[in-house]
């Protein structure tokens, strides 16, 4: 399975500045593993020691957070466009 | 017929302070017997001597006075929105000085004299006078939102300019909240502004929050942010959030009951992955674009329009030029609005974003 990962400008230095690139994987998991192969960092910067996705970065499956869906083993198609949303906040305004 | 009635703020201390209740009747004078039987005290002013409406007040079906249409004959449907303006002293709804400054604005169909009116009416609370919260005020004080609180506890530094256009050059070494007031006393001398020099903190968000109507978020830290979150939702208000970081920025509105910034993110990051404000770039158009769209959504929901953002966070990507969005929805395990929440009162916001969680830098 092929899909789209949409990178946030805050990870784009560890995709070589790419806003989207492609990755492989029938499930998110195998997507994030595919991710870290490519981009080595990545997956550290979604997920914490035990593997789960860290609380202030959202995964979006085709624009639904994977936390409503199936978390880590929400299945993916062909197609299927993968977000990755970080909060933000400190944009140097204050 | 279920239709949607807007209280103006004089009358809603009869409402328990609700902007919108619902109404039903197939027409105006059964909507008028309902709202008596049920907001007693507001039925008294809706009944002059005779027991018909008082000459003082204007009843409006989707933004058209009724006396334009079958008067209190004028038939109601389902999703109507009905509106009781009393006319304000000087016999008229808008001076003709008013009618002239807002006549872009009120040839709008949808928004018209009555949504003018709805504007001068309104109360928002915009917290921070910064790159976010600038061009947010400006553009709410142009539009006529009659009173804007505005929470600034920084004094303007020279490095700020480059995109906090509430400010001046002049201005350097003032409190924001004065030289914001200044400004806005120069756009617009209908709007009056409530300064709060402070920080926004557990002991007054609350007190301060509820005396508005719209609270837009206009900060640049997570605690605070969590902070006006948990204040808008336990005071039952409407919470538009914006943030922006390199060139990227995001947009949403989060209306109590369905979801909140923690449904979103149920926690920011720890704070040693948080780059501070000061040392990150930005050009100011980026809070430029997310102000103004924060400003917008103020807007809509003050005036009832359209889709509100609501349910969707809106992301924008300045470098692709895109704008795309991903759905938003209440977490039933949310802490502050969810099935069992935890979090009934503000509580210490410090220690919210100091969770040991491992992370590199973010920049």
């Amino acid at each position: 399975m092929s899909v789209t990962v949409r990178i946030p400008t805050a990870l784009r230095k560890i995709t070589a500045d790419q806003d989207r690139v492609s990755a492989d994987g029938g499930s998110l998991s195998e997507c994030i593993d595919a991710l870290e192969t490519s981009y080595p960092g990545l997956k550290e910067r979604l997920c914490d020691e035990s593997g789960e996705i860290r609380r202030f970065v959202n995964v979006y499956v085709n624009g639904e957070d994977v936390r409503f869906l199936q978390g880590l083993v929400t299945p993916l198609k062909d197609g299927d466009e993968v977000s990755i949303v970080p909060a933000v906040a400190g944009g140097g305004w204050a | 017929m279920a239709v949607t009635v807007y209280i103006p703020a004089p009358f809603r201390r009869l409402t328990n302070n609700r902007s919108y209740v619902e109404g039903h009747g197939q027409t105006v004078a059964e909507l008028l017997d309902d709202l008596k039987a049920r907001y007693p005290a507001l039925g008294d002013m809706l009944q002059g001597e005779g027991g018909d409406l008082p000459s003082h007040i204007s009843i409006y079906v989707n933004n058209q006075e009724i006396h334009s249409l079958q008067g209190e004959a004028t038939p109601l449907k389902d999703g109507d929105e009905v509106a009781v303006i009393p006319v304000i002293a000087g016999g008229q709804d808008l001076t003709s000085e008013q009618m002239l400054r807002y006549s872009r604005q009120i040839m709008i169909p949808d928004v018209g004299v009555a949504g003018q009116r709805k504007l001068l009416d309104a109360r928002v609370l915009v917290v921070g006078a910064g790159g976010l919260g600038s061009p947010a005020a400006v553009y709410l004080a142009a539009a006529g939102v009659g009173t804007l609180g505005i929470v600034d506890s920084d004094e303007l530094d020279l490095s700020n300019l480059q995109r906090q256009i509430l400010h001046h050059t002049p201005d350097v070494g003032r409190p924001k909240v004065e030289s914001a007031q200044e400004t806005i006393a120069r756009y617009n001398p209908d709007v009056r502004v409530i300064p709060y020099r402070e920080r926004l903190d557990a002991a007054n968000a609350l007190e301060i929050v509820g005396q508005y109507d719209v609270v837009v978020g206009a900060v640049d830290n997570f605690d605070t942010r969590y902070l006006l979150n948990d204040a808008s939702y336990l005071a039952g208000k409407p919470y538009v959030d914006g943030g922006v970081f390199l060139f990227e920025g995001q947009v949403t509105v989060f209306i109590p009951g369905q979801g909140c910034y923690r449904c979103l993110f149920p926690a920011p990051p720890p704070a040693e992955v948080v780059p501070k404000p000061s040392q990150v770039g930005l050009l100011g158009t980026l809070p430029g674009v997310i102000g103004v769209i924060e400003a917008f959504e103020a807007l809509k929901l003050i005036l009832g329009l359209g889709e509100s953002l609501a349910g969707r966070l809106l992301i924008f990507d300045a470098l692709a030029m895109e704008f795309r969005q991903v759905r938003t929805r209440r977490d039933p395990q949310c802490p502050l609005c969810g099935d069992a929440p935890t979090i009934r009162e503000l509580g210490e916001y410090k220690a919210l974003s100091s969770s040991p969680l491992a992370g590199r830098d973010e920049g």
